[in-house]
């Protein structure tokens, strides 16, 4: 997963050199054109589509709207400007597509959950389990209240595990290195995209097997799953702090580990704090590890590491498959608060991330104008 | 530097570092090993839990369509197929749909627009499969059997296309499409980083030549880039391999081997887990354990691979300015 910190580097390195060609902006030669495809195609595609073909259909004549507005688009472009220009604006219209494009499912997928799952959302489902709620009850009574506990205990526990691991191992691989970064950086990336059911098949192994399926092995099975994607980005925001921030320490006297602690990662926090973010909002919607590891449970059982437990994914997955009605809607319930989790989430570590290594935030700035008081008084 | 290291003497300086140092630099390292050593160990107990099923399945594990596992009749040959044709039906949307969204991205859209659009691409990384794959079943399922009744009729001269059912629900083509929804934003992320790291100075030679827009990106940024497509393809493919929720809750598991991917059921390996598990007994689940060890090998492979490509591409050693 690329972050907003890669991206931030990117744009730094780039844009110095990035901002000397400007091209023209969209005016009216090239936005006419783009119209006036648009409406011919739409006219000829309406009257040979639904008027004289047997064709019926909506996607049918959409996609036949969009290839004969290419095709019109790109024979006005070749009478106006020729060929060459005809092609540059024909592959802007088909790329400019393909970017929107990506943006609907997006848009379909957030709308559809919340469309489902509003309906039985009620305050309950927050605090009530599933103990006195069977089948046939309506789709409002119970709640996930077991699922959430599970879920936050589970995902913590992978954090405390996942956390101080990835993050030690990003620390070895910028700030210490040697023969043996080489293979721990490929194997990291090699890990990254391991399928999420053979974490799950190896907790399955080596804990289940022997102590039985509760929370701690669906923490475990998260944190083999957090723990790449954790190292990768604090590795990229670790490569972020300036040298001569390290250098500066080590030539005051400093050791390495006071270099590392007092210098290095106080400076890269806000992207940290990303890092474990984008972690959490990975391991928060796994389902696949958890099938095998934590057993499920209809009640509530806050000791993670006796006994089985529920997970909102894993109450999501168990409920859609029963064929009752009021179980599928409960089951989009547990979807949208899950949907919900991920995407908050998501929106705070964007925001800490947003900003560089070294950016005061709206604590650090009031720490430091505590200490400037101090200082004057 | 071969020239300096010929005329200086090499000089040696040794370190004395002090013992919190030594510690750190010991726990740290400590920390790498352990990320290296539960790779192995995935892949070990994997094994050591796959191998009563391997050595009663024999070579047979590799050819057998059936999964029976209690009758002694159980093999690969059906589900892999199943997981490859699922995946290759999402990198052949997912693929041209990255690459011009990526384009997009670093080329053509408003600078003010690229911070935006590159967040929510990645906030798309982000939504849980389970949420995919529920999409997928209530709300794209039935859109899609349209297409799927269309492509039959009107393109079934591709083998793949050819069908007998009447009902287009559950398939792999449709498992595929959301699986492809879900490979889109990595491909895209990787591609996106590639392409934006093309070299400017040969960007602006090609605009300064007179081309065009997409006569640059023609014959700039995606010569440079190509790794860089190969790469987001192949960690897309990997993903695509081993996703398991979405597809279990779209497909209904059939063992037969067959290239239709318009016909009803289809299967892929790890779904295949998720959903005998349960119902399995010690050597059934040694039985997907092998299964598992399969998937294991074959997305180790193609990530590897991939990161190999995606990091050459990125360290600029393909081109010299």
């Amino acid at each position: 997963m690329t972050t907003a910190s890669t991206e931030l580097r990117i744009e730094r390195e780039t844009q110095a050199l990035e901002d000397r060609v400007r091209f023209r902006r969209l005016d009216v030669d090239d936005a006419m054109p783009v119209c006036g495809a648009g409406l011919s195609a739409f006219c000829l595609v309406w009257l040979v589509y639904e008027r004289l073909t047997p064709l019926s259909g909506g996607l049918g004549f959409w996609l036949s709207w969009y290839g004969v507005f290419l095709a019109v688009h790109w024979l006005v472009v070749r009478e106006r400007s020729g060929p060459l220009a005809a092609a540059d604006r024909l592959a802007t219209v088909v790329l400019t597509t393909a970017g929107l494009c990506l943006l609907v499912p997006l848009t379909l997928i957030v709308g559809y959950t919340a469309y489902r799952g509003w309906a039985a959302l009620r305050p309950t489902f927050f605090v009530k389990d599933l103990r006195y709620t069977g089948s046939l009850s309506k789709a409002t009574d119970g709640g996930g209240a077991h699922a959430i506990v599970g879920t936050l205990e589970q995902v913590g526990l992978a954090v405390l595990i996942s956390v101080p691991l990835g993050v030690a191992t990003a620390v070895f691989l910028n700030e210490v290195g040697g023969r043996l970064a080489r293979p721990v950086r490929l194997i990291v990336d090699t890990m990254s995209a391991i399928p999420s059911i053979v974490a799950g098949l190896f907790i399955f192994a080596v804990i289940v097997l022997t102590f039985g399926q509760n929370g701690f092995a669906g923490a475990l099975a998260l944190s083999v799953l957090m723990l790449p994607t954790v190292t990768r980005t604090s590795e990229v925001v670790l490569r972020l702090v300036p040298g001569g921030l390290r250098e500066a320490s080590l030539a005051l006297g400093a050791s390495e580990w006071r270099t590392t602690r007092d210098v290095v990662l106080p400076t890269a926090r806000p992207g940290l704090a990303t890092a474990v973010i984008l972690g959490v909002a990975r391991a928060i919607g796994e389902t696949a590890p958890l099938l095998l590891t934590i057993g499920g449970a209809f009640v509530m059982n806050a000791d993670p590491f006796h006994g089985k437990q529920d997970a909102l994914p894993y109450f999501v997955y168990r409920l859609i498959r029963f064929p009752q009605n009021a179980q599928v809607q409960r089951a989009w319930t547990g979807a949208l608060v899950l949907l919900a989790l991920v995407l908050v989430l998501f929106v705070i570590a964007r925001i800490i991330g947003g900003r560089g290594p070294g950016h005061a935030g709206p604590f650090k700035r009031r720490r430091r104008r505590r200490l400037d008081m101090k200082e004057h008084a | 530097m071969i020239v300096d290291d010929l005329e200086q003497p090499r000089v040696t300086i040794r370190v004395h570092r002090a013992p919190a140092d030594r510690v750190y630099r010991m726990v740290v390292r400590l920390a790498a090993s352990a990320t290296l050593l539960v790779m192995g160990l995935i892949g070990a107990f994997l094994f050591a839990r796959a191998l009563p099923a391997l050595r009663s399945g024999g070579w047979r594990f590799l050819t057998e369509q059936a999964w029976t596992p209690d009758s002694g009749r159980f093999g690969i040959s059906a589900v892999l197929l199943g997981t490859v044709l699922i995946a290759v039906v999402a990198l052949v949307i997912a693929v041209p749909l990255s690459i011009g969204a990526a384009l997009f991205i670093t080329e053509y859209a408003p600078r003010r627009l690229r911070r935006p659009i590159t967040s929510l691409i990645d906030l798309l990384a982000a939504v849980p499969s389970l949420i995919y794959g529920l999409w997928g079943l209530f709300f794209l399922q039935p859109r899609l059997i349209k297409v799927s009744r269309w492509l039959t009729d009107h393109a079934s001269v591709v083998p793949f296309f050819r069908t007998k059912s009447t009902n287009y629900a559950s398939t792999t083509f449709i498992a595929g499409v959301v699986v492809s929804l879900m490979v889109v934003p990595i491909c895209t992320a990787v591609m996106r980083e590639v392409f934006s790291q093309a070299p400017v100075g040969e960007k602006e030679g090609a605009l300064a030549l007179g081309a065009s827009r997409w006569g640059m990106v023609r014959t700039v940024v995606l010569p440079f880039g190509r790794g860089g497509i190969v790469g987001g393809s192949m960690l897309g493919l990997g993903r695509a391999l081993g996703e398991t929720i979405a597809v279990s809750l779209i497909i209904s598991p059939i063992f037969v081997r067959s290239i239709h991917i318009l016909d009803g059921g289809g299967n892929s390996i790890s779904s295949l887990i998720a959903l005998r598990f349960s119902e399995s007994n010690t050597f059934g689940i040694s039985a997907l354990m092998a299964a598992g060890l399969v998937l294991f090998g074959m997305t180790l492979v193609v990530n590897a691979i991939a990161s190999v490509i995606v990091n050459r591409s990125r360290s600029g050693a393909a081109t010299e300015i």
